[in-house]
């Protein structure tokens, strides 16, 4: 849809070429190119300013003689600061618990009741966990149907509570439920809410503060536009997630909420959602993702 | 946009304000242009001059709704049933749109026939049974997996007997990537033309209003399968803005007719260009 960052660059490198070095004069075309692919991308507003400075920081001085190409030696730097903000240290999820809970956020419709599916199914096949799934979305039409489908696909129980409208009591149960069970793996499954409503927000931290989950997370869609800040950084303060679930990558998004989001929280980008079906789950790769938001 | 004069902080904190709303690169330089242009003459307009002419650009670009001559939630004289096709990429707000639709033409007085075309997803078809429960208006469905195709032609079949007004038809969602899926739409909107030669009548395409940049995409190639005619904007009671539309609208010509607001039966307005670009400047 947009051209990539090298095109981009190949246009205005054609000023600096035989200019020597970088310069806070030469490379101002550049950091504007630069700064435009990252809000096309969906980057947030002053990420792209704060990231386009940092960019120039690295690359004045350089010289661009001994470049082979400038243009190349650009995008190599904005892809490796990108990857690097990106990053994190741990991504690997908390499984150290009997049973493990893992509760999941995010606000409506990013993806959450799938992905608490796949990621059942993903720690079940993987690590030989089994887990029990709840159902604790008493408010949606059909979502704890939505789950129980899921959950028979995937071949793990789903706890629900008959006319049970307190998602708090619900998540207790369900942990009662797996220790009597002798499931080893929870995941709490959540109505989708928004940051601004006080009420929803306040109800799920009062699961979180109830369950004490090992492994709180944020689930986002990856086609998040200039929101995608204001949403991370709410929900972060509230419940203090332990990771992001970026969701619908197998579309053509340049996916820059994954930069705005990673700009105001220091969590992990864990998983990425590749489909609706319920092996469509990856881990998270940042190096993938910068190639991805670049255009490359 | 608090200054006396049109200088370059100005068009600063216009651009912020623009871009933060998501109305995106291209569009916010083309509107800035078209605000220099009017002001070339005066380079010192008031601010609430300023305002006015902002507001008349932006408003310019969201493509006027043609069919303005009926009333809100009235009907084309001329085609009974009148046949709506709800179309979007996953989890923007489609299932929840038609309720809150269906609502609103029942409380017109029209009678209301809907169709559970999403025979994909998880528990679609229930979904809408609720809703569907909720405005007291039947629903025509078949089994999960099931044609949907199938499911649209039986619709119409039913709205025809029952002597319906409108038929609302949900669709699964899908990503506009995916050619199978895509061509799966058309053939949808196809086999209705076996009953009403002239359906589907409107084509609404759901955008969710957090979506950035990637509207643009989910606009046009949803177009190019069905021919999208008319555009809902969904979870506008968030902080996001929704300003994609505006680029989106002038593009493809598209209006926009709905706006979401909340996951209540009630929480669906017409759309008023006016106040949704006072809204982009938190007013
Ligand atoms: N293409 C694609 N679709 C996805 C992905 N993850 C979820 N979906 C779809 O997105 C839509 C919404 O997903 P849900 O899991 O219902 O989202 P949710 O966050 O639980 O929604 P609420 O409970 O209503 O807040 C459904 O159509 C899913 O099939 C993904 O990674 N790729
Ligand atoms: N806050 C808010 N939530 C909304 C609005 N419209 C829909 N939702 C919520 O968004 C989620 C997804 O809505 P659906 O109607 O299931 O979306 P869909 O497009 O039919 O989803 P798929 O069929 O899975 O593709 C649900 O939790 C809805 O309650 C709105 O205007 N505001
Ligand atoms: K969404
Ligand atoms: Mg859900
Ligand atoms: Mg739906």
């Amino acid at each position: 849809m947009f051209e990539n960052l090298s095109e981009r660059l190949e246009r205005s490198f054609k000023i600096l070429k035989g200019q020597g070095s970088i310069t806070e004069i030469n490379v101002a075309e550049t950091l504007k190119d630069i700064r435009r692919a990252l809000l096309d991308a969906d980057v947030n507003f002053k990420t792209a300013k704060n990231f386009t400075e940092q960019v120039k920081e690295k690359a004045l001085g350089q010289d661009v003689l001994t470049a082979v190409k400038p243009q190349q030696m650009m995008v190599k730097i904005v892809h490796d600061e990108l990857a690097e903000l990106m990053g994190g240290s741990s991504t690997d999820i908390e499984l150290n618990g009997n049973p493990a809970v893992i509760l999941i956020s995010g606000l409506q419709g990013s993806g959450k009741t799938t992905f608490t599916g796949k990621l059942a199914n993903f720690i079940k096949s993987k690590r030989g966990k089994s887990p029990l799934l709840v159902a604790g979305d008493v408010y949606r039409p059909a979502a704890i149907n939505q789950l129980q489908v899921l959950g028979e696909q995937i071949g793990v129980p789903v706890y629900t509570e008959e006319g049970n409208t307190n998602p708090v009591k619900l998540a207790q149960d369900g942990i009662k439920e797996a220790k009597s069970k002798g499931h080893d793996l929870v995941i709490i499954d959540t109505a989708g809410r928004l940051a601004i409503d006080e009420e929803m927000m306040n109800e799920i931290s009062a699961i979180k503060k109830a369950v004490k989950p090992h492994e709180t997370l944020f689930v986002v869609d990856a086609m998040t536009g200039q929101d995608a800040v204001n949403t991370a950084k709410e929900f972060n303060q509230r419940l203090d997630y332990d990771g992001v679930v970026l969701t619908k990558l197998d579309g053509d998004t340049r996916g820059g909420a994954a930069i705005s989001i990673r700009s105001v929280v220091d969590k992990p980008i864990k998983f990425v959602g590749m489909g609706e079906k319920m092996d469509a789950l990856d881990v998270f790769h940042p190096s993938r993702m910068a190639d991805r938001i670049l255009g490359m | 946009v608090g200054k006396t004069k049109v200088d370059d902080d100005v068009l600063d904190s216009l651009e912020e304000v623009l871009i933060t709303s998501d109305v995106g690169v291209d569009t916010t330089i083309r509107i800035i242009e078209r605000i220099e242009e009017r002001v070339a003459r005066d380079r010192y307009v008031n601010t609430s001059e300023l305002n006015v002419i902002l507001r008349e650009e932006i408003a310019a670009l969201l493509a006027e709704n043609e069919d303005n001559q009926v009333g809100d939630f009235e009907l084309p004289k001329d085609k009974k049933p009148y046949v709506i096709m709800v179309v979007g990429v996953n989890g923007v707000g489609k299932t929840t749109t038609i309720g809150k639709l269906a609502h609103k033409f029942k409380a017109a007085g029209k009678k209301v026939v809907l169709g559970a075309a999403d025979t994909f997803r998880a528990a679609a078809i229930e979904q809408l049974e609720i809703w569907a429960e909720r405005v007291d208006v039947p629903l025509v469905k078949q089994k999960m997996g099931s044609d949907p195709a199938s499911v649209a032609y039986d619709t119409l079949s039913s709205a025809i007997s029952k002597d319906a007004d409108v038929v609302i038809v949900d669709t699964a969602g899908r990503l506009h990537n995916k050619v199978n899926l895509m061509n799966e739409l058309t053939k949808v909107k196809n086999v209705m033309q076996k009953l009403v030669p002239d359906a589907p009548h409107e084509i609404l395409l759901i955008l969710d209003g957090s979506t950035g940049q990637n509207a643009f995409e989910q606009a046009k190639q949803f177009t190019k399968a069905t021919e999208v005619s008319s555009m809902a904007i969904t979870k506008l009671d968030g902080t996001a803005k929704g300003g994609v539309v505006i680029g989106v609208s002038d593009q493809l010509k598209v209006p926009v007719k709905y706006i979401g607001i909340g996951e209540g039966i009630e929480d669906l307005q017409v759309f008023n260009r006016e106040e949704f670009v006072d809204s982009l400047f938190g007013e």
